[in-house]
C-alpha cells in the first residue's frame, strides 16, 4: 500500500525543494541567431551551469557564500539563480557558447546553418 | 510565431509568494502613480545593498549585475554613505529584433546612515562578479575596548 503511494505521487519532500532567485533577462534576436543576457550579480564563473537537454535551456547560477554573520542590514538573497527556455529546433545546440562578465551572463544561441535566411539567386 | 517561449512557473508554487509578488505589483503601480510615471521607460532601478560589521570594519555590498567600475560614484559624508551609478542601456545600439526586455537600466542612488563611525582615509572598494564590495575601516573610538581593571 505505501508503495502504491509512492509510486502514483512523487512529490518532492519539503527537504528536496530549493528556491531559486528568477533573474532578469534580455532576449535579442539577429540573423545569426539569439543573444541572451541574465543578471546574475555575485555568480564567479565557476559558479555557472547551461545545461541543454530535451529542447530545454537550463541556465543556473550558483553564488559563492559570502556567510551568514555580521548583517546589520541585508537586501541581497542567499539563493541560487535559474531559469529555463524552450529552445527553438533551428538552434545549433552543439554551438551554445556563453561567458560571465560582472555577473551579467551572456549566451549565444546561433541558429544552425540550415535555418538562417538565404538569399537565393534568381536564374 | 513566437520562438522562444518563457515558461513562468519556475520555482515551486508558493502561495506566499503569489502574495509577495502581488504585494510587489501593487506597490510599484503606487510608486509609478506617485512618481507620476515615466514615459520614457527609464524606471529607477535599486539595487540590494547589504551592510555588515564586525569590530574592525563595516562592509557595505551592493549587487549590480554588468557595469563597469568606472560607472559607480562613491561618496562619504560623515556617517552616510551615498553610491550612485549608471547602467547604460545597449538597446538600439545592435541590430535585429529584441524579444524580452526585463533587465533595467539608468541611474540609481543609494545613501545609507553607517552603523558606525569610519576612518573615511581608509575606505576601499572592488568590484566583482557583478557586486560592489567597500570595505569602511572603524574609527579607533568606535572599537570595543578592553578595559582592564587595575587592583590597587
Amino acid at each position: 500500500m505505501n508503495e502504491m503511494i509512492k509510486k502514483e505521487a512523487p512529490m518532492p519532500t519539503k527537504a528536496e525543494r530549493v528556491d531559486y532567485l528568477v533573474p532578469p533577462v534580455n532576449i535579442h534576436q539577429d540573423a545569426d541567431g539569439y543573444t541572451l543576457e541574465v543578471e546574475m550579480p555575485g555568480v564567479p564563473k565557476s559558479g555557472v551551469e547551461v545545461t541543454f537537454e530535451d529542447g530545454k535551456l537550463t541556465l543556473t547560477g550558483h553564488r559563492t557564500g559570502r556567510g551568514e554573520e555580521g548583517y546589520t542590514y541585508r537586501e541581497s538573497s542567499e539563493s541560487d539563480y535559474r531559469r529555463v527556455f524552450d529552445l527553438d529546433p533551428s538552434i545549433d545546440s552543439g554551438r551554445i557558447e556563453a561567458s560571465i562578465d560582472q555577473g551579467l551572463l551572456t549566451v549565444h544561441l546561433p541558429k544552425a546553418e540550415a535555418a538562417k535566411p538565404r538569399k537565393i539567386a534568381v536564374m | 510565431m513566437r520562438l522562444i517561449s518563457y515558461k513562468p512557473q519556475l520555482t515551486p508554487w508558493s502561495p506566499f509568494d503569489r502574495m509577495a509578488s502581488l504585494r510587489d505589483l501593487l506597490d510599484s503601480a503606487f510608486e509609478l502613480a506617485s512618481s507620476g510615471g515615466d514615459l520614457n521607460g527609464q524606471r529607477g532601478w535599486m539595487p540590494p545593498l547589504d551592510i555588515r560589521e564586525d569590530e574592525e570594519k563595516v562592509t557595505v555590498t551592493l549587487e549590480a549585475a554588468g557595469l563597469k567600475k568606472e560607472d559607480f560614484d562613491i561618496s562619504l559624508h560623515d556617517d552616510n554613505l551615498t553610491i550612485s551609478g549608471e547602467r547604460k542601456s545597449e538597446v538600439g545600439k545592435r541590430e535585429g529584433e529584441s524579444f524580452r526586455s526585463e533587465r533595467v537600466f539608468g541611474r540609481f542612488s543609494r545613501t545609507v546612515t553607517l552603523p558606525s563611525q569610519v576612518k573615511a582615509d581608509g575606505v576601499t572598494a572592488a568590484y566583482m562578479d557583478g557586486v560592489l564590495t567597500i570595505t569602511l575601516p572603524k574609527a579607533e573610538e568606535a572599537k570595543p575596548r578592553k578595559i582592564e581593571v587595575n587592583a590597587e
